[in-house]
């Protein structure tokens, strides 16, 4: 399955069309992809950006086992899960998950099923950078 | 047991350190004494978050031998909005 995934936790900025390039696949019929991007605002004021935190080995680790449950519950071609660490500005992508299928319904669930399980489940934190100079780490989102 | 636990984001700046030494015989030990040191805020973010050991996840009621790599995470938030 090595050759079905790819995963990787990095400060270098991502490139969405890398992973669909990544996970097209003459074997599907479509490829869903989720990007998450910086949000100008919060709860807390006005952000002028982010910075992830993360413990990368144990990231990329529990991001494999979610492209595990991807493939075991849907039938998928190929998986990308990419997260950003690092400062990241307003619009700039923070994570990628991306699915090739044979056909949508799959790819749109499974792709939906990454992006929640990265959320609750993989050792990253953000901290936010509000207009105020004031900054702090969001517990849960 | 002395351990050294790894610690990260919140719980690393509240300790003012990525690594801190802690005994206790249970991850719920080291939690606590670490809650003493660190302050009430350390002790919410510590048990709101997660603890593993040696590469898995671990109930605060889990048993420490001596060897074991402890780290305490706090709730986790990636992925954007």
């Amino acid at each position: 399955m090595s050759g079905e995934l790819l995963v990787r936790v990095t400060p270098d900025p991502l490139d969405p069309s890398e992973a669909v390039a990544f996970v097209g696949d003459p074997r599907s019929g479509g490829i869903c992809v989720f990007l998450g991007t910086v949000r100008d605002h919060s709860e807390a004021g006005d952000v002028t950006g982010l910075r992830y935190e993360a413990w990368n080995e144990m990231a990329e680790k529990r991001l494999e086992e979610i492209a595990a449950e991807m493939f075991k519950t849907w039938s998928l071609s190929k998986v990308a899960l990419l997260h950003r660490t690092g400062d990241l500005a307003i619009g700039e992508v923070s994570v990628v998950v991306a699915c090739s299928a044979p056909h949508r319904s799959g790819a749109f669930e499974a792709c939906r099923h990454g992006i929640e399980r990265l959320k609750e489940d993989v050792p990253i934190w953000k901290r936010e950078l509000l207009t105020s100079g004031e900054s702090q780490w969001v517990m849960g989102s | 047991m002395t351990f050294r636990v790894r610690l990260f984001a919140a719980l690393r700046e509240l300790a003012g350190a990525s690594y801190v030494e802690a005994d206790g015989a249970t991850v719920e030990d080291i939690v606590r004494q670490l809650a003493e040191r660190f302050g009430e805020r350390f002790d919410d973010i510590a048990r709101a978050g997660s603890v593993v050991v040696d590469g898995e996840r671990a109930p605060l009621e889990t048993p420490l031998t001596g060897s074991e790599e402890v780290a305490l995470l706090p709730p986790v938030a990636g992925g954007g909005a």
